[in-house]
């Protein structure tokens, strides 16, 4: 059968229609639905802001890419699931987690960080890679491999949903992921405080500036390496929480948390606020992507619309929107 | 005593900028292929053939090609995995639209596939450097990765969705599918990797070779010799896709004999290579073999070592501990040699010069 | 007509800087800044720390890019251009802070320095022995003048992330000259050595420039070797021009007295 002009203006049109006019009009349509969409990507984002987080923290104090966060996320997060099975009540779990966890940041420090202290970022970077591995190993080792229930009900979190009838249907906000928010809000904020008005904060950004000035004010690297992550441990603990409320606990988390790196880029590597707004981006544009465009390509386009989206950014901004801007010097 | 420079004195250009200049190095590398043509198939158990070789010189390939990207040229790449299964997906797609043609050439030829997509995706590279870049590839890495569940014309339709793997010949004996020996696979897998390897090692000993190391050590003084970035950088891209794809198309014709997209060029698969990169050397032709000799080996070893030294060992157990061994691994050779196993190898070999003086 | 390296006769102009000015943000490194560089002569840039002569350099060199003015070479006046489309059209540097391969050694990085006159196709690097070898070898012998030249066979496999800080400079140079330039600038070539090494450098110079004839600008702070070794000396303080003249001429200006002694003006 030939093809005709008209057909082949038929087809451009027909794929111009759905890519560019159809998925709003169906946002319009089922307003309801819209709002769900955003909400459940809101809420995603804030979780991929979380595991940000630790990242920026690290990178801002120590100026290591630390690629390990996801899998100290799942370690948290298995410790405290492990150690309650094995009959610790709720409470102290989580006392002796952010004791393990605390543990974790002295090991890293004196095995890892002391050795490689002057040598290029790459190479600590590629040393973050082989704690991850560890870090897996360790924990199919001792928790097993198989996913865990995370104890919600025992941490106090809340269960449950509110129904909001809205915009000609219903939406609907599930308990915890508000309970999420919340208390991704107060930690990010709790956190900016530290850094700006601590005289800790302080010196933490300083080692991120130079570690060999910060050790000539008489700064102590071990001190402040062992803080920060410290720090990011409870940081990966609260979200191996909120994370494992939402889903179970299992490894498969630790590729999610790749999807950190697109939001570190967007928000850039050492700003905490970045941080919030590269996840909101990410989390609402994956979701709005998915669910409108998705079923046109035969959907799973999730598991890379955020790195392409990155990409996008890098393309324009090379160091993210709001990171600084990179001035090379010879 | 044994391996001195004493005595070969070299009267030409050519000579002395040959790859092996020294003569006891030739020696050992005519040792090595004869070890490998001739001793390792005739003597061979199958088990060393199927489990320890035929992986190894899969790995080494794939090596290569992130070695040229990486290690040379200074550009990290997440994205090796999928770059390995465009090849594999191209060589299934060739050899199924062209069965007549012989399938070595096909495994060969869906390298250009692969470097085709690599340069694709390596364009951003002229703004994007570092760990950006190293994001950029995650984007190739899932993107590709999607492709090969959510195309169907890729995989010819079949319900499994994998790769099937049909009987090919070459002079007359089965090489792939279910009749071929492990000998032929081997032998096949063993010539085409031997001449890559030699391929390699001209480019990055001549003008390109240099051209990818001044990119990688200061792009702005490269920029300066009137080396093209974009130009330069491109050409890694599609050099490493090449390697990346034929070792794709290798293991699924030679090793696996088919399979699933999702096992074997996932992000884990990119990680692995990038370990074997990183431990065995980065920027060194032998570092490739080193690290995908020892990574492809460790859970083999301590599948039958540790029981071996008395220790039970579960199957499962025995991954975790490949998983701890692999990471302590790598944090040891960073803090003792960031230059992995081929300068210990370049170390012992400079001692091997002075021996038996200590200096 | 198109001109090239041949048509310009010695003494005639080779570059020429045109009210140049340059700011990064509100920094204002040159302002208004004109001079001109003869064919086969030694140029001298002076000034003190943050005048902006090195960002003169990267201003000829196209790592800048001017807010205004413009340069004049071989004939050919532009405002802007790339590094790379300098080093084709015969502008060769070094750099204040040894800017080499440091992953390679002293023969590579010099070879290097051959990239644009090197163009066997890839096909043949595949295969190295053939054309690509015949092509290696003929690049071969002359960067073993250079280094004959030099005096660095001895260094020639190390790589250079070994070698003391003098001897890099020196393997800098080489590398510069590999690219056969048509003018050569060096920035602060003495920079860190001692009188010795001063004496063998400022030798490397003037043979580069009398059996080359290579015309050379370069940056220097020890008015010694500025003196001796330059034909003209143009001065630069805070990215203004101070004074443009021969050495001696350049010596008596008060100017240039006050700038140096620090008299404020």
């Amino acid at each position: 059968m030939p093809i005709s002009a008209w057909h082949i203006e038929g087809m451009v049109m027909d794929i111009l229609f759905k890519v560019l006019i159809d998925p709003f009009l169906q946002m319009g349509a089922m307003p309801d639905l819209f709002v769900q969409t955003i909400w459940d990507g809101f809420v995603t984002g804030v979780l991929y802001a979380l595991i940000a987080l630790g990242f920026v923290l690290i990178f801002k104090a120590s100026g290591v890419f630390n690629f390990a966060q996801g899998i100290m996320v799942v370690f948290a997060a298995l410790t405290l699931v492990g150690l309650y099975e094995m009959g610790l009540p709720a409470p102290l779990a989580v006392l002796v987690t952010l004791g393990v966890m605390f543990v974790l940041a002295v090991a890293i420090e004196r095995v890892v960080l002391r050795p490689l202290v002057n040598q290029p970022d790459i190479i600590l970077f590629m040393a973050t890679f082989g704690i991850t591995y560890f870090l897996i190993g360790l924990g199919e080792l001792i928790f097993g491999g198989n996913p865990k229930q995370m104890i919600t009900d025992q941490l106090y979190l809340p269960r449950g949903a509110i129904e909001v009838k809205m915009l000609g249907g219903f939406v609907q906000f599930q308990k915890i992921d508000i309970a999420a928010a919340v208390i991704a809000v107060v930690m990010i904020v709790a956190l900016a405080v530290f850094f700006q008005k601590t005289r800790i904060g302080r010196a933490l950004r300083a080692v991120a500036d130079s570690h060999k000035a910060a050790l000539s004010v008489g700064i102590s690297l071990n001190q402040i390496w062992v803080i920060v992550w410290f720090t990011a441990g409870i940081v990966a603990l609260v979200t191996g929480i909120m994370w494992g409320a939402r889903s179970d606990v299992s490894f498969g988390l630790q590729v999610i948390a790749l999807k950190a790196l697109p939001v570190l880029i967007l928000g850039g590597f050492t700003s905490v606020p970045g941080a919030i707004v590269g996840g909101l981006i990410i989390g609402i544009g994956e979701k709005l992507g998915e669910f409108y465009w998705g079923p046109l390509v035969g959907g799973g386009i999730e598991s890379w619309l955020a790195y392409c989206i990155a990409l996008g950014f890098l393309l324009f901004r090379p160091q993210g929107l709001f990171g600084d801007k990179i001035i090379e010097r010879i | 005593m044994f391996y001195r420079e004493t005595g070969q004195f070299k009267t030409n250009y050519a000579d002395d900028m040959a790859v092996f200049p020294i003569l006891q190095d030739r020696i050992g590398i005519a040792l090595i292929l004869v070890v490998a043509f001739v001793v390792i198939p005739l003597a061979g158990s199958n088990f060393l053939l199927s489990s320890v070789m035929i992986p190894f010189l899969v790995f080494s390939l794939a090596s290569i090609g992130l070695n040229i990207l990486t290690g040379y040229t200074g550009l990290i790449s997440l994205g090796t995995g999928a770059f390995m299964g465009v090849g594999a997906y191209a060589c299934y797609k060739l050899t199924t639209l062209f069965p007549e043609v012989n399938i070595v050439v096909w495994i060969v030829a869906s390298g250009f596939f692969s470097a085709l997509v690599g340069v694709l995706f390596g364009l951003p590279s002229l703004r994007i450097k570092g760990f950006y870049l190293a994001v950029a590839t995650l984007a190739a890495q899932f993107f590709l990765q999607w492709c090969f569940t959510r195309i169907p014309w890729l995989y010819n339709y079949n319900a499994s969705g994998a790769i099937e793997v049909g009987q090919r010949t070459l002079f007359g004996i089965n090489v792939t599918g279910a009749k071929a020996s492990l000998e032929a696979r081997y032998m096949v897998l063993l010539t085409i990797v031997t001449v890559l390897t030699w391929v390699a090692s001209n480019i990055m000993h001549g003008r390109i070779g240099r051209s990818f190391m001044a990119v990688r050590d200061m792009d702005i003084a490269a920029e300066l010799m009137g080396i093209d970035l974009l130009k330069t950088k491109l050409l890694a891209f599609a050099v490493s896709s090449f390697y990346a794809g034929v070792a794709g198309a290798a293991m699924m014709f030679l090793w696996y004999g088919g399979g699933e997209a999702n096992d074997a060029f996932n992000i884990n698969q990119s990680f692995l290579i990038l370990f074997m990169v990183i431990i065995g050397g980065l920027g060194s032709m032998i570092g490739s073999f080193f690290g995908a000799a020892f990574i492809s080996m460790l859970p083999t070893v301590l599948k039958f070592g540790l029981p071996a030294l008395g220790i039970p060992l579960a199957g499962a157990t025995a991954e975790h501990l490949t998983y701890i061994l692999v990471g302590a691994l790598i944090i040891f050779f960073l803090i003792v040699e960031p230059h992995g196993l081929a300068r210990l190898w370049q170390i012992g070999k400079q001692k091997l010069r002075m021996w038996p003086f200590p200096y | 007509m198109t001109v090239t390296h041949e048509t310009i006769g010695k003494g005639e102009v080779l570059l020429a800087v045109d009210q140049v000015s340059l700011s990064f943000g509100g920094i204002k490194a040159i302002t208004d800044v004109s001079f001109d560089i003869r064919k086969g002569e030694i140029r001298a840039i002076i000034g003190p720390n943050g005048a902006g002569k090195t960002s003169m350099l990267n201003v000829i060199n196209g790592f800048y890019h001017p807010q205004q003015g413009k340069i004049t070479f071989k004939g050919q006046t532009r405002s802007k251009m790339r590094p790379s489309v300098a080093a084709s059209q015969g502008i060769a540097r070094t750099f204040q802070n040894v800017a080499l391969f440091k992953g390679m050694s002293t023969l590579d990085n010099i070879m290097s320095g051959r990239t644009l006159k090197m163009n066997s196709h890839f096909f043949w690097q595949c295969f190295r022995h053939g054309p690509a070898m015949a092509e290696e070898i003929r690049h071969r012998e002359f960067v073993e003048d250079i280094i004959d030249f030099l005096e660095i066979q001895a260094i020639r496999k190390v790589p250079v992330g070994k070698l003391p800080y003098g001897l890099q400079k020196r393997v800098e140079l080489g590398r510069a000259l590999a690219m056969e330039p048509d003018l050569l600038l060096l920035d602060e070539p003495m920079a860190g050595m001692n009188l010795e090494e001063k004496e063998d450098m400022s030798r490397f110079i003037i043979d580069v420039n009398t059996q080359y004839g290579t015309t050379i600008a370069l940056i220097e702070h020890d008015m010694g070797v500025v003196m001796d070794l330059s034909d003209r000396v143009v001065v630069l303080e805070y990215g203004r021009k101070l004074a443009d003249g021969t050495p001696d001429e350049v010596k008596a200006d008060q100017n240039v007295i006050d700038a140096y002694l620090g008299v404020a003006h």
